[in-house]
């Protein structure tokens, strides 16, 4: 019940796009086509988590004994970037159908917010590995579910008539405000 | 190159926030009030313009294959001692800036001005550029943080400036008003641009 209640909590009520701000350049960046956000999403998701694991045990295992906490950004930056290549090398070699679909979006994961935000929170929290796991997998499949939203809604946008000067991106913020109002519907519903 | 072309152009024409849209996410995160917004505006322009220097005087030895890791190493290590100064000298921002402040690594702009201009320039034009762009970044979070706290609070710094009758929109300083406050930004700056744009093109005519 713990876990479901965390995992909940980091879907929707902490949703990381809409109420703290993380990965805004893809979330920004992709939601323009819905196929598009449906990958990314899955494959944030699936980074996300992994990275995550990765990240506790490098800092519970080798920066906490030998007392290099001071390092834990380089060494985070440097791991997960190195695990997405590693990621990227090993797909395009095994297996090629999916390197074809997903491929691109690793590259430009491999350097964001959210990668690298959700390891830090976990790691300040101090949460068990269990809980940075699920944390994880509940932020990535947040990010999943804001940017389809997004994305449908800026398809529907394309038959609206919007001021020039508000075309792109500044609609896309302000239709991100009304997202984010709603979802702060939820708040308060799962204390944090 | 003039040295204040470098520096101008980062201000306006390519606003890290309004122009490029590039690292977004403290742009909305950390605005709620002007110390904040100024705060992170500062750190950014630190890194940015210290990163720049590093970049452009190590720039001969290092392998175009592995540029990228190389800049984001040195960026994380610049952003660690900028988190550590924080914390020992202004411990009340440190803690309100929190995890962004280590999320500094990522933003993508000071990747990419290390990537166009510091690995083709010299030390001084460097440092030009990376002032320029890092007091954009700061003017932009400063503008942001400026309307959210006074129309959202009735007051700049935490000292009040509207009338104690005046109630704000709370939302302002809530997350959507975030969103909102930017998009709205963003267009306006698209009106000024493409005013400046015809000015300068009257002028080319005339």
């Amino acid at each position: 019940m713990e876990y479901f209640t965390l995992f909940m909590g980091a879907v929707i009520v902490n949703n990381f796009v809409l109420t703290r701000f993380l990965g805004l350049c893809i979330f920004f960046g992709v939601s323009k086509s819905l196929d598009a956000s449906i990958g990314m999403g899955m494959a944030v998701a699936s980074i996300l988590t992994a990275s995550s694991a990765l990240a506790w045990a490098a800092y519970n295992f080798v920066l906490v004994p030998l007392e290099l906490k001071f390092l834990t950004l380089p060494v985070f930056v440097i791991l997960i970037a190195g695990f997405v290549q590693f990621l990227e090398i090993v797909i395009k070699r095994f297996a090629p159908a999916l390197y074809n679909m997903w491929g691109i979006y690793l590259v430009l994961i491999a350097t964001n917010c959210v990668v690298l935000g959700v390891p830090l929170i976990n790691v300040e929290s101090n949460f068990t590995f269990i809980k940075s796991v699920v944390n994880a997998l509940g932020s990535g499949v947040g990010f999943a579910l804001a940017i389809i939203l997004m994305a449908s809604l800026r398809e529907k946008l394309q038959y609206a008539d919007v001021p020039k000067s508000l075309q792109g991106l500044g609609i896309a913020f302000v239709i991100a405000g009304m997202l984010a109002l709603s979802f702060l519907g939820f708040s308060g519903m799962i204390p944090m | 190159m003039n040295y204040w072309a470098i520096f101008k152009k980062g201000i306006f024409d390519q606003n890290p926030i309004f122009r490029l849209a590039l690292s977004l996410c403290p742009a909305l995160a950390v605005t709620s009030n002007v110390f904040n917004a100024l705060g992170m505006g500062l750190a950014v322009m630190f890194v940015i313009t210290a990163n720049n220097v590093v970049v452009s005087i190590v720039r001969r030895w290092v392998n175009q294959k592995v540029r990228v890791p190389v800049f984001i190493t040195i960026i994380a290590t610049i952003v660690t001692l900028t988190q550590l100064m924080l914390e020992a000298f202004l411990p009340a921002l440190y803690k309100e800036l929190g995890i962004y402040l280590a999320l500094i690594v990522v933003f993508a702009i000071i990747l990419a001005r290390a990537e166009v201009f510091a690995m083709k320039n010299g030390i001084v034009p460097s440092f030009f550029d990376g002032l320029g762009m890092g007091t954009g970044f700061a003017l932009a979070m400063l503008l942001v943080g400026t309307i959210r706290e006074v129309f959202g609070t009735g007051a700049f710094l935490g000292f009040p400036v509207l009338p104690a009758s005046y109630n704000g929109p709370l939302i302002l300083i809530l997350a959507p008003g975030a969103f909102m406050v930017i998009g709205l930004l963003i267009g306006l700056f698209n009106v000024i641009g493409e005013y400046r744009s015809k000015l300068a093109a009257q002028r080319g005519e005339a």
